[in-house]
């Protein structure tokens, strides 16, 4: 089981470094000037552009960027974003929100998939099973946005049942309304995964013994057909998660959400460099982060990867 | 200039995001005048929300060129003089601005004037505070340094790296509540100016630690930051109201709560459901039904804000009496009403000049504006004229970022000059506002570009000197005329307000024959306020007067 952890951890030390890399690169290529953009439509003075781009080191070439970047990221040095903040603190200030949406997101997500799909599994091919999907599929086929904004109007605006927008109040009464609309966008595939597994899983063996034993269906289906069903969704669970975490940008957008998905969208739009590679860099290791958690977890529900 | 990306490029403005996971309540505040967003219809103080984005750059004045920290500034400092709603220009902490030659202006101070933290406002406020900002060795923090340019002794833009220049020779310290300013050319509409934020005063504390002053700002305005917790990053700043402000502008709230808004769309929802109360925004997905939503409550008026788009001097085919002709014809060639109308749902004003209607001295009639009405015929006539000089060929292009909405609108004109002339004519997009502003600063732009521009005070040479002058810092097109510069000069001298506005004009004719940008039309503001408030009045640069609205 060590083993297991640290080559996991051993893998990811490459991911972390290629992504960094991909990522400066990419915005160290974005067209324009990030300077002159702050500056809109006037031109700033040749002493205060070259102090800027000395500030930034924008003056530098790519890989001297790149490296002091590095340098300064191991040595805990996340670097400032225009407005002069340290960027750890902006990080520090908007990773708990979005963690908190996620989380959320997550849990009705995995919930509702888990209910809906254990019945529409128990009832295959009858009417339940058929609404839950049709249902699924529309919530599957309507862009997010939409969604959102839908939720935002008739929930917020017209019945005004949440306030429209999270803002300051990141409470979880005040984030609920955002984290159901992630959870509706998300929820049909794992639905659909957690129907498919059941109806596999009363066909076999375990579960005619469990029957033949005399044991009551209230019995035999949370432990031997809920319990065995949930791995599948729990994987595809985890990795929406990890997909969240990175910042649901638009509905964070919409919704006000002070979170990691706004803050980089803004830092990609000014140029800032340091902000978006500091942020992808944290993203990237949450995301290796949750995928060792999960095989971990895998580990807890199934056996048999325990001790393969 | 302040900059908003939704006014001349980018993407929608506003930074936003992140916050404390506990943030909600203020605690530890002296005052509970500080509201929370979310709860509206709280009772107690009242405490007026708007919307409004993350400071790019720290809260001093000087350092702030962006619509954002801008609206914090203006609500945090008082300068010499106010605007109104009108956009008229009124003594603040002056008690008067006189001078004899448009050159040299001696201002005198009002008596009591005191920074929140207690200690008074004296010449040397403002004298030290526009020598640190006109100071080389600030540059990088000191981005609105261009407005001292005007000012004896001024040497920020020809500095050396690491060169400090302290003081300027042209401000001199008389006595406590008196002090001169002297320019390096005679400009009568530079008391215009003064009310813009780069010329605020500081106390002294900010000289002592200006980082920490960009954190926790000490001003003397209507309203005060009065702690530096209030300030909650990405989401929203909460001020009250400064006490010991000593001006002439009556307060009829209690505070004001600037909630940061990542979209537009955010914002007006928020208004809809009367979560925040005034907004200086509609999403382009609401214009075409706030008025609407909003009744009598939606606002939309014609801005200091001037749309256009340039041709560039040297451009193949618009030189010498060929270009003109063909710069004329173009501009004949668009159907201004129809654009406004169809694409912009009536938020934009067709342009009859080029400045703007909140501007004193503007008018509607300058000899020469015919060129901006919509002439099918006479637009083909001239451009025949020009080909019997040089026959036509290539695609008539004009530039625009596609990060700021700007594709329709362009498409729109670009066809209306397709069709009116039978030439090509296309836009030519660029990715992002900065790539644009690269290629059109570096000059490798190719065919014409759109330019906006947003006055920083009110006055029509603001509108025409920095953009038409020749070698002024924003003449993307390189245009140059010795008439039109004289003009200006002349209006800069003028010994009335009157003569001033005269010669602009004059200078305005001169524009509209040579055409070097063709004007299109004034971005209007459009805002809306919610049932919760009263006295809502939107001034010159857009931003509500806060100070004046009441909450029911």
């Amino acid at each position: 089981m060590l083993m297991y952890v640290v080559r996991r951890l051993l893998q990811a030390v490459p991911v972390v470094i290629g992504t960094t890399f991909l990522i400066y690169f990419m915005v160290f290529s974005m067209p324009g000037d990030p300077i002159l953009a702050m500056f809109g439509d006037k031109t700033p003075s040749p002493a205060v552009y070259d102090a800027l781009a000395a500030q930034y080191h924008l003056d530098q070439p790519f890989i001297v960027q790149y490296g002091l970047y590095m340098k300064d990221l191991f040595t805990g040095n996340l670097g400032t974003t225009f407005s002069g903040e340290d960027v750890g603190t902006v990080l520090a200030r908007t990773f708990p929100v979005t963690l908190k949406l996620a989380a959320m997101a997550i849990a009705f997500e995995f919930i509702t998939a888990v209910v809906l799909g254990l019945f529409a599994g128990l009832r295959k091919g009858k009417l339940f099973d058929n609404i839950t999907l049709v249902i699924g599929l529309i919530l599957m086929s309507v862009p997010i946005f939409v969604l959102c904004f839908i939720a935002q109007y008739f929930v917020a605006i017209k019945w005004g049942w949440a306030s429209p927008t999270v803002g300051a109040d990141t409470s979880f009464a005040n984030m609920l309304l955002p984290a159901i609309v992630l959870a509706l966008s998300l929820f049909t595939t794992s639905m659909r995964l957690m129907r498919g597994t059941v109806i596999d899983t009363r066909s076999r063996d375990w579960v005619r013994t469990a029957y033949a034993k005399g044991l009551p269906a209230r019995r035999v289906i949370p432990v031997h057909v809920l319990r065995n069903s949930l791995i599948p969704v729990v994987t595809n669970s985890a990795a929406n998660f990890g997909v969240l975490m990175v910042g649901a940008t638009v509905t964070e957008g919409i919704f006000n959400v002070p979170g990691v998905g706004n803050t980089l969208y803004q830092a990609i739009i000014r140029g800032e460099g340091p902000t978006v590679v500091s942020f992808v860099t944290v993203m990237v290791l949450a995301y290796v982060a949750i995928n060792i958690l999960v095989d971990l977890l895998y580990a807890v529900l199934d056996p048999r990867i325990r001790y393969a | 200039m302040k900059f908003s990306k939704s006014v001349i490029g980018g993407a929608a403005l506003a930074s936003a995001s992140a916050l404390v996971l506990v943030g909600c309540s203020p605690e530890g505040s002296e005052s509970d005048s500080t509201a929370t967003a979310g709860d509206s219809a709280s009772t107690g103080a009242a405490i007026i929300k708007t919307n409004g984005s993350e400071p790019m750059n720290p809260l001093i004045p000087v350092a702030t060129n962006e619509t954002g920290g801008g609206k914090i500034i203006d609500a945090l400092f008082a300068g010499l003089v106010y605007y109104d709603a009108t956009g008229a220009a009124h003594n603040e902490v002056a008690e008067s601005i006189e001078t004899d030659d448009s050159q040299t202006f001696t201002v005198t101070l009002k008596d009591g004037w005191t920074f929140t933290d207690g200690t008074p406002v004296t010449a040397s406020s403002f004298v030290d505070a526009w020598n640190w900002g006109a100071d080389p060795a600030n540059s990088a923090t000191a981005l609105n340094s261009y407005f001292f340019e005007q000012i004896e002794g001024f040497d920020g833009y020809n500095a050396e790296e690491g060169a400090s220049n302290p003081e300027m020779s042209g401000l001199k310290v008389i006595d406590d509540s008196t002090f001169t300013i002297t320019l390096n050319a005679p400009n009568s509409e530079f008391p215009l100016a003064l009310g813009y934020s780069a010329f605020y005063p500081l106390p002294e504390s900010f000289f002592a630690d200006p980082e920490a002053f960009g954190k926790a700002p000490i001003g003397n305005g209507i309203y005060t930051l009065a702690s530096a917790d209030d300030w909650k990053h990405d989401v929203q700043i909460d001020l009250s109201v400064n006490d010991s402000y000593s001006g002439e502008r009556e307060v009829m709230n209690d505070g004001l709560s600037i909630i940061f808004y990542a979209s537009q769309d955010a914002a007006y929802a928020d208004l809809l459901a009367n979560n925040v109360d005034v907004i200086d925004g509609i999403p382009d997905a609401n214009l075409a039904t706030f008025g609407d939503d909003l009744g009598d409550r939606a606002v939309n008026q014609p801005a200091a804000i001037f749309q256009s788009f340039t041709i560039p001097q040297n451009l193949e085919h618009f030189s010498g009496e060929e270009g003109n002709l063909r710069r004329q014809a173009i501009s004949m060639a668009i159907n201004r009403e129809e654009i406004t109308n169809v694409i912009f749902q009536d938020t934009r004003t067709p342009a009859s000049d080029f400045t703007s209607p909140v501007i004193d001295g503007w008018s509607d009639s300058i000899p020469g504006s015919e060129v901006l009405a919509y002439d099918p015929e006479k637009a083909v006539e001239l451009w025949a004229e020009a080909d019997a000089i040089s026959p036509w060929s290539g695609t008539f292009s004009i530039g625009y970022n596609s990060d700021g909405g700007h594709q329709t609108w362009v498409e729109a004109v670009t066809n209306s000059i397709e069709n009116t002339l039978g030439i090509d004519a296309s836009g030519l997009p660029y990715a992002t506002f900065a790539d644009f502003r690269t290629d059109v600063t570096n000059r490798t732009i190719a065919g014409a570009f759109r330019t906006g521009w947003q006055a920083d005070y009110p006055s029509l040479e603001n509108f025409l000197g920095p953009i038409y002058y020749t070698g002024a810092g924003s003449n993307d097109g390189d245009y140059s005329s010795e008439e039109f510069d004289t003009l200006i000069d002349e209006g800069k001298t003028a010994s009335t307000p009157e003569d001033a506005i005269a010669k602009f004009q004059e200078a305005q004719e001169v524009l509209f024959t040579d055409l070097p940008a063709i004007p299109l039309w004034y971005s209007n503001v459009t805002g809306g306020y919610a049932e919760t408030v009263d006295n809502v009045q939107f001034d010159w640069h857009s931003v509500p007067l806060f100070y004046e609205i009441t909450k029911k």
